[in-house]
Order: structure tokens, then C-alpha cells, then sequence
């Protein structure tokens, strides 16, 4: 039997757009919304320099002879910076989406999952590097923040930058699972990047914290991610100040990966296109 | 929403048309079942739909049309029997399945920061043979608000984007979930000439709504789904013996209101004409609507059902 609707083939000639091409327009569209949510978007970058400015105003003391804490905290603004506009956005975003419907719109389109994956990622990118840089820029201007002429610190930075934001990214897009609406999104997610930054060696030195609660911050990406950021913005001999007497990069590099395949199994295992009361 | 001079073609690619001598049923449903925990939402649901026909699946809210509806767009699983869409299984289909489907959800869901354009551009591109945006954005009639944001738009108009992106990548079976819900009469009509407009380009469409007066407007075929199963399926015209049924004469006798049900009204008009000698004072008569069918259809279900 030739029915009229079997003589569109499956597969073949109906050519669909390629994922790439889709995901640079989900991209596209991703930094194009950003940027018109006005609030938000001033807020995200304006939040890690009023952060630098109160904690650079309040502890001017030196921690080590040649680093201030203003250093200190600086790194560690970086590596937190890196944290909320990859996982805490994209978390909280992602959770409002579903719950709202986008998602399930998009799933009822061709649009291929990888395309919308690649649309964060991109947007990821471009918000956290402009972040970043706003960050370095005020930091080294105002706070006295001392940016490294040796090319192969900046190498480092940007392995470590480059590693921390995949891990953020695909745990966020994990972790945004776990909000069950919209409204409960924020609520979900901030205290977490908050609480990370406590025991992380953000807001205090890591060294002072408590030897458990160094143990549990050693779990989580953001320890690393602000120990590699201080191996590139704090004088090479601080090193030995650090918990395990070093930079320890090689660790750095495995753990931040760990995370990096981690959240994305999760990723693959658990993302629904639909609200978790959708049967 | 005015008529523009282009015609939406369903179809560039050369080929038969859908709808057309020997075309398969877009839609096929035997058996199917979906549970909920211990409760079933559909049980044992059989169903053909044409291609290019209109149909409409009407029921109250909670008898299982919206899972009979997503589970055919792919975004639920069955529990048992078989569905076929357009030839394929929602449930296996890929990428190019849903470029030949296109789905209007129940509610709203476009960005608020992006204008109407720039949403159904972007939503071409997904598609491997899109319609031309600003066709689209015409025959919805949302020209004069292309560059408006979603955000500013109203409720009709928001809804009315939501038809552009259903249509947009040209598909061959469409589904409207309540499509109309917020529209006023004016822009309900226009809908509807959207949708007669699609039909005639062979559009296969499947509508779910609440206005029976919308089913009866538009549908070639209506379905009326209650307690999980499939209760009627005819011409809106023939729903429930429909046409077979008596009629309701009413005239007023004085101060009193008389009213008599037959089969035959032209004759108990003819014989009120004699009695009045000319003029009935309150003459009416009323056939029954598709809403009183589907109502005592419903009635009829939740009684025995249940």
C-alpha cells in the first residue's frame, strides 16, 4: 500500500539542520535573552565586584608577607564568579524553564537536545568570560590585584577557568532537576553556592577553616577551582601556605574532570524536558 | 487577521498530497492504555484519524484527552496498546518525525525578551523546510506587532504566536490544544479561518477544545472522550443521533409558555399557525445543540462509568 504520508522517507532526504548551525543559533538566542533581561544581567556582573570592594574594604590586612587578603579573595571571587554564572544560572534558569514549558516546547520541535546544550554552554561562555574580566580589570585597577606577565600562568588560568566552568555547567544542568518549580528554583540552588564559598577558601582562608570542615570543602569543585585561580593571581611561594604545602595542579585537573563526567552522567540520566509531575 | 493573498502550502517537495486518493489514516490508536498509579486515565482507546481531516476531541477535564493528546505528540509514554502518527511511533520517533508534526500546547511559553519575529525565526530554523516567517506572522495576523516583545503582548496575541510556531515548520499533522481559550469573538472567527485555510492546503489537524460551538465550526469528525475511553465519534451534525432527535416547538399561549418535543415541527407549526390565525406569538424552534448531545453524553458516561 503507497499511502500519501509514507512517501516523505524517515530519514534521508528531508535534510534537518545540523546541530552545530542549531546550537549557534540556540547560542544566539541564549545571549540575545541575557542581555535583555536588563536587572539580571547588571546584577550578575556587578555582583562579584561589590562583593571584592566589601571584603577588600573590611580586611586590608596582609595574610602572608606580599599577600593581602584583598589578593586572596580576589582569586577566590574568580573561581566563584565561574561557579554562579555556570552553575547557579544555569540551575536555576534551566529549573524555570522546565517548569514553565519552554522545555517541553522545544522537545516538541526538531530542535535536537545537543543544540539546546550547546545554547547554554555557549552562553555559559560568553557571560562568565565577560564576568571575569570585568572582575580582573576592577580588581587589578581599585584592589591592587596583581595580574601575571608570565604567559604560562595565563595557560594555567585558562585550564583551570576552562575545566571549572564545564564541571559548573553540566552539574548545573544536573542539579536543576532538583528544583520542583520555578519559584522554589532560587531557593534551591543559592545556598549552595553560598555554603561553597564559605568552606570553600572564598570568604575565609581556606587554611583557617576547621580540618573537617576542610575535608568536606575538598569535595566540592570550588576548593579547586580557588586554589588554581590563587596559583595563578598569588606570588608562586605561597604555595607552601596552602593546605597540602603546594598548588597541587595535577589534583586540580583530576578533580575538577571527576566533576566534569560526574555531571554529565547525571546529566544524561536524569534530564527531563518536562515538570517531574508530567507522567 | 486578514485574509492575505498567498495560500499557506503544506508542501514544496513534489509528491501525492495527503488526503488524496489512497492516503493512510494520519493517526491510529488501537488499544491504547495509560495508568496512573492504580487509576486509569485511558483504557482500551481506539481511533483513526484521517489524513487530512479536522478533528476534535472533546471531554471534560480529567477524562483523558490530554494524555491521549501528548502521548500521540510523544511526551508521554503508553502503558499498552498501539499508536501510530503519520507512520511512526511517537514514542521511538526521532528529529525528522517532529519536523513533520506541529503542536500549539495548552499554555504560552515564549520568551518574554524576544519580539515576535525573532521567536519565528529562530523556530524556522529548527525545521528543514520551514514557511516563510513573515507569511506566518501575517496569517496569524501579528504584523503590526512583529517587533514587539512577547512580554508586551496581549493573552489573543500571545496565543496567536503560539499558532505561528505550530505552523511554521510546515506540517503535515497539526495539534491545537485548546487554541482559542482567551480569544474574543472576533479573533475566535479569524482563527477559524486560519484553520479552514490550513485544511484546504491538507493539513491533517487535531483539535482539543471546549467551545463546543468551535468543534461544530470547524471539525469534519468530533470524538467525545469520557472516564478514559473513546464514548462517541460522528459528524458534529450526527453526534448521538443528533439529527434523529425530536425537536422543541415553544409559543406563548397567553401568559403561559407551552412547549412541545416532536419529531415532526414543521406540522405542530402548521397546526399553531391555524390556532393563531397568522402570527405565533413567541414562536421558537430549537433542535438540539452539540452542547445538550455532548452533555447528556457526558452524563450518560459519569453514570455508568464511574
Amino acid at each position: 500500500m503507497s499511502s500519501a504520508l509514507d512517501t516523505v522517507p524517515a530519514t534521508g532526504s528531508v535534510r534537518l539542520p545540523s546541530v552545530l548551525s542549531l546550537g549557534l543559533a540556540r547560542t544566539g538566542i541564549e545571549v540575545r535573552q541575557f542581555f535583555r533581561r536588563r536587572d539580571s544581567f547588571i546584577f550578575t556582573f556587578a555582583f562579584p565586584v561589590m562583593m571584592l570592594f566589601i571584603f577588600g574594604s573590611v580586611f586590608s590586612d596582609d595574610i602572608a608577607p606580599g599577600v593581602s587578603f584583598t589578593q586572596y579573595f580576589a582569586a577566590g571571587m574568580v573561581a566563584s564568579g565561574v561557579v554562579m554564572s555556570s552553575f547557579q544560572s544555569l540551575a536555576i534558569s534551566i529549573a524555570i524553564e522546565r517548569d514553565e514549558g519552554t522545555l517541553k516546547r522545544l522537545r516538541g520541535t526538531p530542535m535536537p537536545p545537543a543544540a539546546y546544550f550547546l545554547g547554554k554552554i555557549g552562553l555559559v561562555l560568553v557571560t562568565s568570560v565577560i564576568q571575569t574580566a570585568i572582575l580582573l580589570t576592577i580588581g587589578a585597577l581599585a584592589f591592587g590585584l596583581k595580574l601575571p606577565t608570565n604567559p604560562e600562568l595565563w595557560v594555567r588560568f585558562t585550564w583551570v577557568f576552562v575545566l571549572g566552568t564545564a564541571a559548573g555547567t553540566v552539574v548545573g544542568i544536573a542539579y536543576s532537576s532538583l528544583a520542583r518549580s520555578a519559584q522554589s528554583a532560587g531557593a534551591v540552588v543559592s545556598p549552595v553556592v553560598i555554603v561553597l564559598q564559605f568552606i570553600s577558601g572564598v570568604f575565609f582562608v581556606f587554611t583557617d577553616l576547621p580540618s573537617w570542615m576542610q575535608t568536606i570543602g575538598s569535595i566540592f569543585p570550588l576548593k579547586w577551582l580557588a586554589q588554581g585561580m590563587r596559583s595563578v593571581f598569588l606570588p608562586d611561594s605561597f604555595g607552601a601556605s596552602e593546605a597540602a604545602h603546594s598548588w597541587q595542579l595535577p589534583q586540580t585537573a583530576l578533580i575538577l574532570t571527576a566533576w566534569m563526567i560526574v555531571g554529565l552522567v547525571l546529566c544524561l540520566r536524569t534530564f527531563r524536558w518536562q515538570r517531574a509531575d508530567a507522567g | 487577521m486578514t485574509t492575505p493573498a498567498t495560500p499557506l502550502t503544506t508542501h514544496t517537495a513534489p509528491g501525492p498530497a495527503p488526503g488524496g486518493s489512497g492516503a493512510g489514516p494520519a493517526v491510529r490508536i488501537r488499544g491504547l492504555v495509560k495508568r496512573y498509579g492504580d487509576s486509569f486515565a485511558v483504557r482500551d482507546l481506539n481511533l483513526d484519524i484521517n489524513a487530512g481531516e479536522v478533528f476534535a476531541l472533546l471531554g471534560p477535564n480529567g477524562a483523558g484527552k490530554t494524555t491521549t493528546v501528548e502521548i500521540l505528540e510523544g511526551y508521554r509514554r503508553r502503558d499498552g496498546g498501539e499508536v501510530s502518527v503519520l507512520a511512526e511511533d511517537p514514542g521511538q520517533a526521532g528529529r525528522p518525525w517532529r519536523a513533520r508534526i506541529g503542536i500549539v500546547p495548552q499554555s504560552s511559553t515564549e520568551s518574554p525578551e524576544l519580539s515576535i519575529e525573532e521567536t519565528v525565526r529562530h523556530f524556522a530554523r529548527y525545521y528543514p523546510d520551514p514557511r516563510d516567517p513573515d507569511e506566518v506572522i501575517a496569517a496569524v495576523g501579528l504584523e503590526e506587532k512583529r517587533k514587539a516583545r512577547s512580554r508586551s503582548l496581549s493573552g489573543g496575541q500571545r496565543r496567536r504566536l503560539d499558532v505561528a510556531l505550530g505552523i511554521i515548520g510546515r506540517p503535515r499533522l497539526l495539534f491545537l490544544d485548546e487554541p482559542t481559550t482567551g480569544f474574543d469573538p472576533q479573533a475566535r472567527r479569524a482563527f477559524w479561518e486560519l484553520i479552514a485555510r490550513l485544511r484546504t492546503d491538507g493539513t491533517t489537524i487535531l483539535l482539543t477544545t471546549h467551545y463546543l460551538e468551535e468543534a461544530e465550526a470547524l471539525a469534519d469528525r468530533v470524538g467525545v472522550i469520557a472516564g478514559g475511553r473513546l464514548v462517541a465519534v460522528d459528524a458534529p451534525e450526527q453526534l448521538g443521533g443528533r439529527a434523529a432527535r425530536e425537536v422543541r416547538v415553544l409559543w406563548q399561549d397567553g401568559e403561559v409558555q407551552r412547549e412541545r418535543l416532536t419529531a415532526t415541527p414543521t406540522k405542530v407549526v402548521a397546526e399553531l399557525t391555524t390556532r393563531f390565525d397568522g402570527e405565533i406569538p413567541g414562536l421558537q424552534v430549537l433542535r438540539p445543540t452539540l452542547e445538550d448531545v455532548y452533555l447528556s453524553m457526558i452524563q450518560n458516561t459519569e453514570g455508568s462509568n464511574r
